[in-house]
This record gives structure tokens, C-alpha cells and sequence, in this order.
């Protein structure tokens, strides 16, 4: 696989961990919410119930009271006693003893006209039958009014009862201020948003607004719904969506309209959203991190297993090739060997049958002596041949075996020596005979000096010099090292020397797994292998052995 | 000292040629066959001190001839020649009683030399018997 594999499989990990994290993360964080949104809205919306309730009782009552008081008045006095000013004057400061709310009392006939009159306004001669308010008290005995400016020009309401009296008919008639309808109102105008309001029958605000305007402003107040009870809606007032409260009152036809400041009743709300949204991203943020760790990890991991199993693979096809190599060697050795036996036997021959002769009697004695003895030498250079090639062959089993660094140095030399002298390099061989002998394979270690000699040959390319150097170690190891005249490494590589595939030979011309076989060898060995470089001042590389066992 | 009676196994003609011709010369007494069931009949007739025998031979191999020499006269000594570069054949012709092997192409010398070794082994071996 390569990088781009590699990173396709990590980035595929990393998406796998990232969804399969996200989904019950999201689906928790938005479950969390919803639960806590709903339950919220149930507490904001229970909460806002009682306080319109409370709300509509406490005006309620106050209305009661009011119409109570007057009715009391009305009943217990006849007209003559409340037509009576002097009366109705001392009444008046009674009452306003007791509420400061009402502003007038007055008693009016039932034409129309007032009776006596209590107040601040010089209203005597007003008569009142053509209003709404008398023809409504008239017909049904009490009548509070909606807020209105009327004659007194300012805003205020009329609480009017009827006392029938045989066949007379008269009404006691209050003013009241409606400013204390705003007092009362104004306690439930919640936070620094919420509103609370008494709105008519006609979509007029009875009382002050906090937001929505003074008093008689129309407002967009569902007053063409009528029910029982407390109701909980969303308004749109003043362009803004809020959570309102409503209630009609008993005892006149207002709708008492509370609202809470939606950010601010929200506000745990919205707190709790950016909360689960800053809980997610942290936790995405995490997992992302982590996902991301992990799979650099794991892919790391595969990469270098995939590494080394190409190092062992390509190690493995070395091996099966230089054990047919072997075979092949040993076989032709073997055909080669018998009929040099036969030449040297024969050279052999001659030399006894020369003994026969007689030196002086024969012309060409002295040249055919020589002539076998060379037969003879050929024969012996032929022969370390074969054996070398036997050698070789024998080789390829993995043996443990007592090994003669030295001398599988030699051997290993010996069999690049004509190509390195074709290439006008010398090979210097520094061998510690008293190198002691050590537990190994052979083999191994041959394949090792030959792959890290091909490598110094190839540096060194032409005219230089190989240096082959033992020696032993303090520590219970061997070593040897393979000095070359050539360019050096340099430093950018170094890191990757014994990477597989790893080369600087033009392509088709080097594997890359020579220094990746050695290095995995000499670790299976329990060895260490090595390398400095200057660049411009060659390379050493020093391939350190145990001894092992005596 | 009688003359040293020589077999030879190998099965290539004419190295044995070669080969009697330059013992013979050498005052041995050599008797040459080219297969293993050759010389085990040859030595069934004939009284014989030293056998050299090559490992590598068609049919009957040499160590399986060795085995069969060693059983049928424990008292003679067998020399084997390997072709084989390796030590390995010629350890295992040690391990199965050999006296020794000697490594193709060999010099005549050094082989006279180890079948007169062979030799007085094969007198302390009769001597014992006797």
C-alpha cells in the first residue's frame, strides 16, 4: 500500500469513529434538551397560571369590594337621605377614609340628572342619560365601566348601582381612579420584560402598559375569545413573541393579559442549549482528536507491519533464490569434479610414466615435466573452485554452527574479488587472526558481508579502495567492518538505510533490500549493525556479532 | 610387510584405469569393479585389506555399499572418495565406520598415504580377531 493507502485507511478509520461516536452523542445532547425545554416551559407556563390567577382574584375582589360598598351605601340610605348633600358629603370622606381610590359620589335620578354630587369637578348639572353607563345601570342594577376620560378628562371608570325604591328608581355612582387598577396590575409586571395589562372588551388597555402603550392604546389582545379560568398563549405584542397569561375578570369585562419577558424566561433555556451545543463540540472535539490519534497509531502500526512483512517476504524470495543458486552450484561442482580427477590422475600417470625414462634419451622430457606440473596446478585452481561453489551450496541451510568470521570474510571477498579488480578497486583486508571462533550461520553472515560489500563496490563505482577490518570486542561480541572510498551517505537518507525498497541505484538496478536483509539477519543473529559517513569521505558500516556459547 | 590389497569402486572407467595403473606402480596390490554388488561379491571371493569407495555411484550409492561391506567384514577398512564438495558425506561415511574420506580431485600421494593407515588398522583389527 502506499502513502495515499495509508491515508485513505486512516482517514476512513477516523470517519467511522467520528460518526458512529457523533450519533448517540447527538441524539443525547438533543434529547437532553428537549426533555429539558419541555419541562421548563411546563414550570414557566405553571408558574405564569397562578400569578394570572392570584392576579384575577385580587382585582376581582377589589372590584367586589367596591360594588359591595356601594350597594351597602345605596340600600341602607333612601334618596332623600342621599340626595341630602350635607350627607352624601360626610359619607364621601367615610368611604375615602377608608380607600383613597374613590374620587367622586354622586346620585343621580332617574332622568338623568344629578341628585347631589361629592367631588373634586363641578359636574352638579351634568345630566348623565344619554351615556352608555346609565342606560347599562338602569337596566341591570350594577355597571362598571371600561376606562374612559369622559367629562373629568382623565382616565377613570364609573361603578354605578340602582336602588329601586317603589317605583322611583335611583343610582348611586362612583368615580374611581383607574390609576389603582395600574397599581395592582403593576406588581405582576415580571423581570425586566414582562408586562401585565387589563385590556376591554374593545381591545383598549384599561391600565398603563409597561410596553404596550398608555392607557386606551389598542392592543392585539384576544379579547373575542371568552373563557373560563387561566389560559396560557403565545401573543404577539409590539412585533415580539411572548409567553402571555390570560384571564377575564368576574366583575368587568377585562381580560387581564400577564407576559413574561420571553429572553428572560428562556434565558436557562437558552443557556442549557449552548450548554448541550458547547457539550457536543467538546465532546466532538474530543473524539475527533482521539479518533484522529488513534487511527495515526493503528495505521503507523500497519504500516510498519506491512513493512516488515515485505522486508521478510522479499528476504525469503533472496533466500529461496540463493538456495537454488546452491543447488545449481553444488550440482555442476560435482559434474566438474570427476572428470578433474580424471585430468589430474592422468597428469599423474605421466609423471610416473616419466620416471621411466631417461631424461638424456628424450628429446622433450624437461618440457613435458613442466607441462604436467602446470596440468596439475590448473587442476588445484579448478578445484578451490568447485569447492567454493560446494561451499556456497552447503551454505544455504540454516545451520548453527561454529563460524570463522575471518574466514567467511575471506570466502565472501574471494567472490566479488574479480569483479571488484575489473572495476580497478582494491579490497584491504585487515583479519585479527586471533579472532575467536563464534556460534552462528555461516550463511547468514555471508549474505550479510556480501550484500553490504555489493553495496561498497557499487559506492565505490571505480578506482578506489574497500578496507574489510575484525576485530573483537570487550563485550562478548565480534565485529567487522567494510570501509569504502566512495561518495559517503548522506544525511537525509539515513534515517531510511535500512528501510525495504529503500535505494539510490537508478530503478531496476537495486532492489532496496540489501541493507534491510542485513539488518534483519544480523538482529536475528543478536547482532547490531551500524553505518558513519561523511559525505564526501565514504562510508563504514560495522556489522558487530556475539560470540555466543563456547 | 605383505603388499596392501587394494579394492577399488567406482564407476567410472576410466579412472579406474588410471587409478590401478598408478597403484600398481606404487607396489599395490588393486583390484578394481565399477558398482557396490560388484565389489560385494568380488570381496565374498577374494581376501582384501582396503577399500576405496566412491560415494557417488549409480544404483548402489557408496554409503549404502559401505553399510553393507562393514556388516558382511567388519575387519576391513573403507576409504570413501567424495565428489561431494561438502564434508557432510564424508562424515557420514565416518559415522558409519569408515576409517576416512578423501575429497575429489584428490593427489595420489596424500590418498597412498592413508590407505597404508588404513592398512595397519586392518592388521590391529586381525590382530584383535585372532
Amino acid at each position: 500500500m502506499d502513502q495515499q493507502g495509508y491515508r485513505a485507511l486512516r482517514l476512513r478509520m477516523a470517519g467511522a469513529i467520528v460518526a458512529f461516536s457523533l450519533i448517540p452523542l447527538c441524539v443525547l445532547g438533543s434529547f437532553i434538551y428537549s426533555r429539558f425545554s419541555m419541562t421548563y416551559a411546563e414550570k414557566i407556563e405553571g408558574g405564569l397560571r397562578i400569578i394570572v390567577g392570584n392576579k384575577r382574584t385580587a382585582i376581582d375582589m377589589f372590584l367586589e369590594e367596591r360594588i359591595a360598598q356601594l350597594r351597602n351605601l345605596a340600600m341602607t340610605n333612601d334618596l332623600d337621605r342621599m340626595g341630602d348633600k350635607e350627607f352624601l358629603s360626610r359619607v364621601f370622606d367615610v368611604i375615602q377614609s377608608g380607600s383613597k381610590s374613590f374620587i367622586d359620589l354622586g346620585v343621580i335620578d332617574q332622568d338623568g340628572s344629578h341628585v347631589a354630587y361629592v367631588g373634586p369637578y363641578e359636574l352638579g348639572d351634568v345630566n348623565y342619560s344619554g351615556e352608555a353607563w346609565f342606560n347599562e345601570a338602569m337596566l341591570r342594577g350594577v355597571h362598571v365601566s371600561n376606562v374612559f376620560m369622559g367629562f373629568r378628562n382623565f382616565p377613570h371608570i364609573i361603578i354605578a348601582v340602582t336602588r329601586r325604591e317603589g317605583d322611583h328608581t335611583w343610582i348611586l355612582r362612583a368615580t374611581i381612579d383607574s390609576e389603582v387598577f395600574d397599581s395592582l396590575v403593576r406588581s405582576v409586571q415580571l423581570g425586566l420584560g414582562g408586562d401585565a395589562f387589563l385590556v376591554g372588551a374593545d381591545g383598549r388597555l384599561q391600565t398603563t402598559a409597561r410596553f404596550n402603550g398608555p392607557v386606551l392604546t389598542p392592543v392585539p389582545a384576544p379579547v373575542d375569545q371568552l373563557f373560563s379560568g387561566e389560559r396560557i398563549q403565545n401573543l404577539t405584542l409590539g412585533g415580539q413573541k411572548v409567553l402571555a397569561g390570560l384571564a377575564w375578570l368576574n366583575h368587568a369585562p377585562w381580560l387581564l393579559v400577564v407576559t413574561e419577558d420571553p429572553g428572560e424566561a428562556m434565558s436557562p433555556l437558552l443557556r442549557t442549549q449552548s450548554m448541550v451545543i458547547g457539550l457536543v463540540l467538546g465532546g466532538l472535539a474530543v473524539i475527533v482528536t482521539g479518533a484522529l490519534l488513534v487511527t495515526r497509531a493503528t495505521t503507523a502500526k500497519i504500516m510498519r507491519a506491512d513493512q516488515e512483512k515485505a522486508a521478510l517476504d522479499a528476504s525469503l524470495v533472496q533466500s529461496g533464490k540463493m538456495a537454488a543458486l546452491g543447488k545449481l552450484a553444488a550440482g555442476i561442482a560435482h559434474e566438474v569434479n570427476n572428470p578433474l580427477t580424471l585430468i589430474r590422475e592422468s597428469a599423474g600417470w605421466i609423471k610416473d610414466l616419466l620416471t621411466d625414462e631417461d631424461p638424456e634419451s628424450m628429446v622433450n622430457y624437461d618440457e613435458i615435466a613442466e607441462v604436467v606440473d602446470k596440468i596439475e596446478h590448473h587442476v588445484d585452481r579448478a578445484k578451490t573452485v568447485t569447492h567454493r561453489m560446494l561451499g556456497f551450496a552447503r551454505r544455504m541451510e540454516p545451520v548453527h554452527e561454529k563460524v570463522d568470521l575471518g574466514a567467511v570474510a575471506e570466502q565472501t571477498i574471494a567472490f566479488l574479488e574479480t569483479e571488484a579488480n575489473y572495476r580497478c578497486i582494491e579490497i584491504l583486508r585487515k583479519l585479527d587472526p586471533n579472532l575467536p571462533v563464534i556460534h552462528s550461520d555461516t550463511a547468514q553472515i555471508q549474505q550479510v558481508l556480501l550484500n553490504i560489500l555489493e553495496n561498497a563496490i557499487d559506492a565505490v563505482d571505480r578506482d578506489g579502495c574497500i578496507e574489510v577490518t575484525t576485530g573483537k570486542g570487550k563485550d562478548g561480541f565480534v565485529w567487522l567492518s567494510v570501509v569504502d572510498s566512495g561518495p559517503g551517505i548522506p544525511p537525509e537518507i539515513r534515517d531510511k538505510l535500512y528501510d525495504p525498497f529503500m535505494t539510490t541505484k537508478p530503478p531496476g538496478e537495486g532492489t532496496g533490500l540489501g541493507l534491510s536483509i542485513a539488518y534483519s539477519i544480523v538482529g536475528k543473529l543478536g547482532g547490531t549493525i551500524g553505518m558513519e559517513s561523511e559525505p564526501g569521505h565514504g562510508a563504514k558500516f560495522t556489522v558487530r556479532l556475539p560470540v555466543g556459547q563456547a | 610387510m605383505e603388499t596392501t590389497r587394494v579394492l577399488i569402486v567406482d564407476d567410472e572407467k576410466d579412472f579406474l584405469d588410471l587409478f590401478m595403473k598408478r597403484m600398481v606402480r606404487r607396489n599395490l596390490d588393486v583390484h578394481a569393479v565399477t558398482s557396490g554388488p560388484e565389489a560385494l561379491e568380488y570381496l565374498a571371493a577374494n581376501e582384501v585389506d582396503v577399500v576405496v569407495l566412491d560415494v557417488k555411484m549409480p544404483g548402489m550409492d557408496g554409503i549404502e555399499t559401505l553399510r553393507e561391506i562393514k556388516k558382511r567384514h567388519p575387519h576391513l577398512e573403507v576409504i570413501m572418495l567424495t565428489g561431494h564438495g561438502s564434508v557432510d558425506s564424508g562424515l557420514k561415511g565416518m559415522s558409519l565406520g569408515a576409517y576416512d574420506y578423501v575429497m575429489k580431485p584428490f593427489t595420489i600421494d596424500d590418498l597412498l598415504e592413508r590407505i597404508q593407515k588404513a592398512r595397519e588398522r586392518v592388521d590391529i583389527n586381525r590382530g584383535k580377531a585372532r
